[in-house]
């Protein structure tokens, strides 16, 4: 683990209209770590996601990639720079084939690595390689974030964005899911923000979480004191642990 | 029959031209859910373009067939490429900058657009037809019939086989590219989810102009192809045609290729049929006539996807 932030977010501002869903927040990701957002419905984490990504844009504060400002490049060049997300409803091209989904994946990345990245997604998540010749959209919920996932880690991502992955799933869907996460981080040393509601699961794989109240950060720490901490226990954990 | 043989081969000639045009609302509407209004009037100013290069490379009936043949497709990759620069125009000056706006903004500044193309080429090419003399003669008489009234005989012109023939070899480039290549794929994922495609990276301005250009590039060969196959032009048959064609995509289901194909041909078929047998004053009842019939069983269009799919 190096102490150089992969992702720096400073007071970074977003609004809907005149609605401001992110009140100034400020946070990082360093290279190898999983960092956790937990907050409730609402709180503005997904909209932090997609303003990673320039969509909506920060109207406020700064996004820093690797040292270099992002915060006012197009969507499609944020992704160039190596930042894959799993967002928010998986978002799954309903009318391409589970194949297709994964060549769009790999859009940004280099032609050569095509066929070992492919062989890498179908290890990981073997049901989407009985599915690969069925349309997205008659998949499963499961087999439709495996596919979200595999389609992120087709762009050979330095960073990976995952937006609740967990969400109505299955407890061994979900178990799998943060497994295959796990293993991901451990194996290839690749950098995760992940999402979540599931905050319990979460902050168990986390090395670092921060909490998120109406569009501001209210706590942060490593994934072991937010699970300890009596406000985190109290506002996201009680009935939530499985 | 002879007769009916005879409309069928004049019925699928028209629909060709129209199936050509339709592709190209079909493919905007699929990707941005809007028609582009200006779509017919591209069409009418490839014609003049081709009839302007054929024109001036002084080319006549009695040229030869080899330098005719290069000669076209000369004047083809001309009309193609000028008229791809106006569908890139369309879409930068009537489109993309009201993106944002309220859904009918952008069809008004393109029926802007469209009304521009009109009034320029009226008055820089005149309001009168303008007529080309036939390139490509000869044909093929299929069968003839002998009886009291005379000789009746059944005529396939090579025109109409170079019409036929470039149509389905264009709408087989075509379906290929958007089934196979990136760009296809990278049409088809702008189309069924805008934001998750630039997330992905794909640049989606620049995927949205090229299916305006892919359109208009179509459009042209449409353009030529009624030039040559009519003989007279001016400057109103980018709306007749143009109308027909967004008939044509919507009939077949809009957003469909091989429905606006589909579609191209039964208006095609329908108001050869009409003007055969019925009355040619009434052929675009005919044919509008059938639209309302399809969409008041059939919404989506023949071979419109169900919105039950649309995510
Ligand atoms: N597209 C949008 N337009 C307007 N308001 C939005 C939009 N998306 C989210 N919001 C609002 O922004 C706030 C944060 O939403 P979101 O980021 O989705 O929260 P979370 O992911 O934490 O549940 C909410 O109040 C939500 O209603
Ligand atoms: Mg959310």
């Amino acid at each position: 683990m190096t102490a150089t932030p992969l992702l720096e977010i400073r007071n970074v501002e977003t609004y809907y209209g005149k609605i401001q869903a992110l009140k100034g927040v400020t946070m990082e990701v360093k290279a190898g770590e999983i960092v956790t957002l937990i907050g409730a419905n609402g709180a503005g984490k997904s909209t932090l996601m997609m303003t990673i990504c320039g969509d909506p844009r920060a109207a406020a504060g700064q996004i820093i990639f690797d040292g270099q400002d992002i915060t006012k490049l197009q969507t499609h060049e944020i992704t160039r720079m190596r930042i894959a997300q799993s967002p928010e409803g998986r978002r799954i091209f309903p009318r391409m084939t589970v194949y297709e989904n994964l060549i769009m994946g790999a859009t940004t990345s280099d032609p050569a690595y095509f066929d070992e990245d492919l062989s890498r997604a179908f290890e990981l998540f073997p049901r989407l390689k009985e599915r690969r010749d069925q349309r997205g959209g008659t998949l499963s919920g499961g087999e439709q974030q495996m596919l979200a996932i595999a389609r992120a880690l087709m762009a050979r991502p330095r960073l990976l964005l995952l937006d609740e992955p967990s969400l109505g799933l299955a407890p061994l869907v979900v178990k799998q899911i943060f497994e295959a996460i796990k293993e991901l981080n451990d194996k290839d040393g690749l950098t995760v923000f992940l999402v979540e509601q599931n905050a319990y699961h979460a902050l168990k794989l986390a090395d670092r979480g921060y909490v998120m109240v109406n569009g501001n950060i209210t706590m942060s720490g490593t994934g072991k004191e937010l699970l300890a901490s009596e406000e985190v226990r109290a506002a996201y954990l009680e009935g939530g642990a499985h | 029959m002879e007769y009916f043989l005879q409309q069928l081969i004049n019925g699928i000639t028209l629909g060709s031209i129209y199936g050509l045009i339709a592709i190209g609302y079909t493919m905007v509407y699929g990707i941005i859910g809007m028609i582009n209004f200006a779509h017919g009037d591209i069409f009418m100013v490839s014609s003049f373009i081709a009839l302007i290069v054929i024109t001036a490379l002084g080319l006549t009936v009695s040229t030869g067939l080899g330098l005719t043949i290069l000669a076209l497709i000369l004047v083809l990759v001309t009309a193609m490429v000028i008229a791809s620069v106006f569908g890139w125009t369309t879409e930068r000056m009537a489109y993309r900058p009201l993106r944002g706006s309220f859904r009918l903004a952008p069809l008004i500044t393109a029926i802007g657009i469209s009304i521009v193309l009109q009034n320029y080429i009226q008055i820089t090419q005149g309001a009168r037809v303008k007529p080309l003399q036939p390139l490509i003669e000869g044909g093929y008489t299929l069968m003839t019939r002998v009886d009291a009234n005379g000789e009746f005989a059944v005529r396939l012109s090579n025109m109409q086989i170079l019409i036929i023939a470039i149509t389905v070899i264009l709408m087989i480039v075509f379906s290929l590219m958007i089934a196979k290549t990136s760009l296809g794929r990278a049409q088809r994922a702008c189309e069924q989810d805008r934001k998750m495609a630039s997330l992905l990276g794909i640049n989606v301005d620049r995927t949205i102009s090229m299916t305006f250009v892919m359109g208009a590039a179509l459009a042209a060969v449409a353009g030529l192809m009624f030039l040559l196959y009519y003989g007279v032009i001016d400057f109103f048959i980018g709306f007749v045609a143009g109308v027909k064609a967004f008939t044509a995509a919507v009939l077949g289901g809009i957003g469909s290729l091989p429905g606006a194909m589909l579609g191209g041909l039964v208006i095609g078929l329908i108001e050869t049929f009409w003007s055969a047998y019925f009355s040619i004053e009434y052929k675009d009842v005919a044919a509008f006539s059938m639209l309302a019939i399809v969409l008041i069983f059939l919404p989506q269009g023949l071979l419109g996807k169900p919105e039950v799919e649309k995510v």
